[in-house]
């Protein structure tokens, strides 16, 4: 008599769970649904490792939001009153290059590289999210009118970027903090998430 | 290693292990012009500004080896007692200095900054010339500067270089 019970309540209850479990394993699942972004795919990965570079104070100190440079760990306005000015590069008499040259000055302790300059005015990171990064990055309006490969070749090729993990020693005599990937899976991080379509996540 | 330029017009070269070497210790140490100064060795007092190429660098910040074929003016080449620059005789005027160990790098500061723009305003003054003054002479400094703007439009350009 209970077997026979069993055999009326079994089925339907099987067919819930497992209707459960089905529309449960859909959501967990991003492939099954595109705008779900819970977990982190390979692009995203990719995508943490490239901002984990471009978020460090050693790019976003010359991506200012007040056109004023940033220095140093803390990101503190630079001295002596350094802007912007004309063309990026400070004013008239007192630009970037009357102390900047283009290598690192351990006597000084001075930082230097090829093309030293605050980014243009476009492109200011600082205070923005990841995604607003990189989506100003991708924008031709902000970013120069480069294209991706080009945005992908100077993220990943340009002496000034790769400045970051070579950065000398402060004026301390201590060195400067890198970014914290190394350079090759940087690179690696950046090119495979440009291959892969570009794509921001949501945050 | 051998790095040729030219210093205050003439033809120089020197012989050094280090290319790396501050071009301030080879103008004072190698070259004995001792006008431009060491201050703080870290490109923050201006005390060791010099021009290369008519652009004010900070000398204790910048590798010999940059120099090479460039043209270097300290402040022994801005002028002679005989025919000062405009800005060494507007110092003068105001009797700039106290004890004057700053006061070459304000002036080669100030000489670049006249060449960039020639009617300096007080904010142009505030920006171009942050060198540091233990003796706090800015308040003569501002009003030699705005001198020195005046003199330089009065004479001829070939007569004060």
């Amino acid at each position: 008599m209970k077997s026979s019970r069993l055999l009326f309540i079994l089925p339907p209850f099987l067919f819930a769970t497992i209707l459960l479990a089905a529309n449960m394993n859909s959501t967990e699942n991003p492939s099954d649904d595109p705008t779900s972004n819970t977990h982190p795919t390979e692009s995203d990965e990719n995508f943490d490792k490239m901002m984990a570079v471009l978020t460090h104070q050693r790019c976003i100190n010359c991506h200012p939001s007040d056109n004023i440079p940033k220095q140093g760990e803390d990101s503190h306005p630079h001295y002596f009153g350094m802007a912007r000015g004309a063309g990026n590069m400070g004013f008239e008499a007192i630009n970037c290059n009357a102390c900047h040259q283009s290598e690192n000055n351990d006597y000084s302790g001075v930082p230097g590289a090829p093309e030293w300059s605050l980014a243009p005015e476009s492109m200011k990171w600082e205070g923005l999210s990841r995604t607003e990064i990189a989506e100003s990055m991708l924008d031709r309006a902000r970013n120069g009118g480069r294209s991706p490969h080009e945005v992908l070749e100077r993220l990943t090729e340009h002496a000034l970027v790769l400045w970051a993990w070579a950065p000398g020693i402060g004026a301390s005599g201590k060195p400067r903090e890198a970014p914290p990937v190394p350079v090759d899976e940087y690179i690696e991080a950046v090119k495979a998430w440009f291959e892969a379509g570009a794509i921001i996540p949501a945050e | 290693m051998k790095i040729a330029f030219t210093i205050n017009g003439q033809a120089q070269s020197v012989d050094i292990a280090d290319g790396n070497t501050p071009l301030l210790w080879v103008v004072r140490d190698i070259l004995h012009l001792k006008g431009t100064k060491y201050g703080c060795g870290k490109a923050a007092c201006g005390a060791c500004t010099l021009h290369v190429d008519g652009e004010a660098i900070r000398s204790c910040s910048y590798a010999v080896k940059f120099a090479a074929g460039k043209d270097v003016t300290t402040i022994e080449g801005l002028g002679t007692r005989e025919n000062p620059h405009p800005v060494q005789q507007a110092w003068m005027e105001y009797v700039v200095p106290q004890c004057g160990y700053c006061q070459p790098g304000f002036i080669m500061a100030t000489a670049a900054l006249l060449e960039k723009n020639p009617n300096p305003t007080d904010e142009d003054i505030d920006n171009n010339i942050v060198n540091v003054c233990r003796c706090a002479t800015y308040v003569r400094m501002r009003k030699a500067i705005h001198r020195a703007a005046e003199l330089k439009q009065s004479t001829s350009p070939t007569t004060n270089q």
